[in-house]
């Protein structure tokens, strides 16, 4: 228990011990551990520093990686793409102007930023830490207070280490029991939005507990805090174990001798007191999960593998009616309709949520020996230069390539399809990535957002398929 | 920023809920280095068809569009990506202030650290303001920061929250960061208190 016996919980305690200035009326300003920069979210920070004469206070508690514009094709082709180049050589100039570590282009380092700071050991419990990048909370499975902020408190954060935030409220969600045999992380976090909705969590960090959460590795907990921000909470946290430490403990950043055993000793007080209350609560039996499927425009449309698509003419409220009735249009789908057997043009298995070395070797696995599906094109995209590496060593990528299916270089790739990995207009997507908003894997492309195990099943298949059939 | 204190202006709707920012802007115009032009991407494929002419049928392509202060969007507004380029494209087309029930946390922080008034008005004020616009485009309402109101053209003042810090930055036309460097002897202090948890410059 914490100071004054009063229970707190996780997110309090990291909160009250980052609180640097707090003034009745104003926002509290809390300090950051770690920002993260990387291409299309800093330059017009870096801009604003120039402005205003100022420096980056703190470059050691800064890195930056290219992730979001950057080409997968293999390193030997050169970028065409001038926009792309120039915000690649505006980082370079930024990193070596200001001092701030750079995992660029050629560096074994460099990656999806979220795949990255954990793989660095960068990421460690009790830390803040922010980025321009929405999935920043991916790193709340470390059992640390991560959000995405915008470029203005980029920015800020570059002058002062400091940020201006309310404090949120606290969302427990509690996920208890066993998970069914296809079934994964992904699953449990599709669940999850498609009951509180995409503005569920709004206003709240989420903290993921339970049997179902403590039995999960770091990347499936990974997995589940990336897409917090999809239910609207800018954070989402697990509380630090020995799942969690295990982890960290061979990672370049991490603490080494004595300072490794004092680390572990302060991050074994950071979970969440006996006692300590949520302002609100919701519990998932993860023994009743299925495998979750989308089938609209955002990632709050979705259901189980076997069900059926909802029926606009039954949703009372007519905005939302209006809203479903869109996204079914855009989508082609009818109402009633499963999506069981549904055509499908391209597999897409990368993206921060589910990029790192469990999920290709998942994928792998259902892949070995079998072939993609005709006419289906299906792309692998490590989320990472040390993933890549690590897939191939373990002879994962000729597995991939033997199957038919792309092994590209790391990145973002489709997932935000700025990078020309994208959709053609109507073409359906089966995609492990996060977001199924239109146009965001390619202007008219359509995306059902999965585990990547159902999305392997459905490389195989060439249709929407069950992976439960297949195991 | 600019200072803003009242604004009286006519508006445009946009019921949709869940606006994410992939539609106020588009991922493939994120590459650019600076803030300009992005106004002229905004809601881009839903403004243009495939072969660049405008879409008749979208309100920003309708005359009210064009000449519109403020933007009347539906529930969840600006959810998904954090990218700040959402609010300048909207403040890039000329609109000062977005109205609707309620805003995703990011896009409203960012649209408060710009000057870009997110307000939040309960659903019966939301489909009045909804109705006006579709009866007459032209009708004008009157924002006023300082009392926090959204007057609506029968006199009716609606009362909007804002939190007093962001209020008075932008009434003032202050940037925010102003105040975190006023308090740099704070931030030294803290660190003086806080052993550093990792240094991303070792190797
Ligand atoms: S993989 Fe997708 S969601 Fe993740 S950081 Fe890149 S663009 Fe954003």
């Amino acid at each position: 228990m914490s100071n004054n016996g009063q229970p707190k919980t996780l997110f309090e305690k990291i909160w009250d011990e980052h609180i640097v200035v707090e003034e009745p009326g104003n926002p509290s300003a809390i300090y950051i551990d770690l920002h993260l920069i990387h291409e299309v979210t800093s330059p017009q920070a870096f801009t604003g520093l120039r402005e205003k004469g100022l420096k980056v206070r703190r470059p050691d508690k800064t890195v930056a990686t290219m992730d979001h514009g950057i080409p997968t094709t293999p390193p030997d082709i050169p970028i065409t793409d001038m926009m792309v180049l120039n915000q690649i050589n505006r980082l370079e100039q930024n990193c070596r102007d200001f001092g701030v570590p750079l995992h660029g282009l050629d560096s074994p380092n460099r990656g999806i930023v979220h795949v990255i700071g954990p793989e660095l050991g960068l990421t460690q419990p009790g830390m803040t830490i922010v980025c321009g990048d929405s999935h920043t909370s991916t790193h709340g499975a470390f059992g640390t207070l991560a959000f995405g902020i915008g470029t203005s408190e980029v920015e800020h954060v570059l002058a002062t280490q400091c940020l201006l935030q309310v404090k949120p409220k606290t969302y427990a969600v509690r996920v208890e029991g066993v998970l069914p045999k296809g079934v994964s992380a992904k699953d449990i976090i599709l669940n999850l939005i498609s009951r509180i909705g995409i503005g569920g969590g709004t206003g709240y960090v989420l903290e993921y507990t339970g049997s179902a959460i403590q039995g999960l590795s770091m990347e499936e907990r990974m997995t589940v805090c990336n897409m917090s921000i999809e239910g609207g909470a800018r954070a989402g946290m697990i509380a630090p174990d020995d799942t969690t430490f295990e982890y960290i403990a061979t990672r370049p950043h991490a603490p080494q001798g004595a300072d490794w055993e004092s680390a572990v000793e302060k991050w074994r007080s950071l979970p969440t007191d006996e006692g300590a209350t949520f302002d609100r609560e919701i519990t998932i039996d993860a023994n009743s999960l299925e495998p979750m499927i989308t089938y609209g425009t955002n990632p709050g449309m979705g259901m189980g593998i076997t069900g059926v698509i909802p029926d606009p003419m039954s949703v009372k409220d007519v905005s939302e009616r209006q809203t479903l009735d869109k996204a079914l249009n855009y989508m082609d789908l009818q109402p009633g309709q499963s999506l069981l057997g549904h055509n499908v043009d391209v597999v897409f298995i990368g993206s921060c949520t589910n990029s790192r070395i469990s999920d290709l070797r998942l994928a792998a696995s259902l892949l070995k020996g079998q072939k993609v599906a005709d006419n289906l094109r299906v792309m692998v995209v490590p989320g990472s230069q040390q993933v890549k590496n690590q897939a191939e060593d373990e002879g994962l990528d000729k597995i991939f390539k033997e199957a038919g299916a792309e092994w590209r270089e790391a990145g973002c790739s489709m997932c935000i399809a700025m990078n020309g990995d994208q959709l053609q207009p109507g073409q359906y997507a089966v995609s492990t990535s996060n977001r199924n908003f239109e146009g965001r894997q390619g202007k008219g492309g359509r995306t059902f957002l999965a585990s990547p195990l159902t999305a392997t099943a459905t490389a195989i298949t060439g249709k929407i398929a069950d992976v439960r059939t297949m195991l | 920023m600019e200072k803003f204190t009242t604004l009286a202006a006519s508006m445009v709707a946009i019921p949709t809920e869940n606006i994410d920012t992939d539609q106020i802007i588009p991922a493939r115009f994120l590459k650019v280095t600076d803030k300009n032009g992005l106004g002229d991407n905004l809601f881009f494929d839903w403004r243009y068809n495939t072969d660049g002419s405008p879409k008749e049928d979208f309100v920003l392509n309708a005359q009210q569009g064009k000449k519109a202060g403020v933007l009347v969007a539906g529930d969840n507004f600006g959810c998904g990506s954090s990218r700040e380029h959402a609010p300048w494209a909207i403040m890039g087309y000329g609109f000062q202030a977005v109205i609707s029930t309620s805003f995703a946390d990011i896009f409203r922080n960012n649209s408060l650290k710009l000057g870009l008034l997110p307000i939040i008005v309960d659903k019966d004020t939301h489909l009045q303001l909804m109705s006006l616009v579709e009866e007459e485009p032209d009708t004008q309402i009157t924002i006023d920061l300082e009392n926090q109101t959204v007057q609506l053209p029968d006199g009716r003042k609606v009362k909007f929250p804002i939190d007093n810090f962001s209020k008075t930055c932008i009434l003032n036309g202050v940037d925010q960061l102003g105040y975190l460097q006023s308090h740099a002897s704070a931030v030294e202090a803290y660190e003086a208190g806080h052993p550093d948890r990792v240094n991303t410059l070792a190797t």
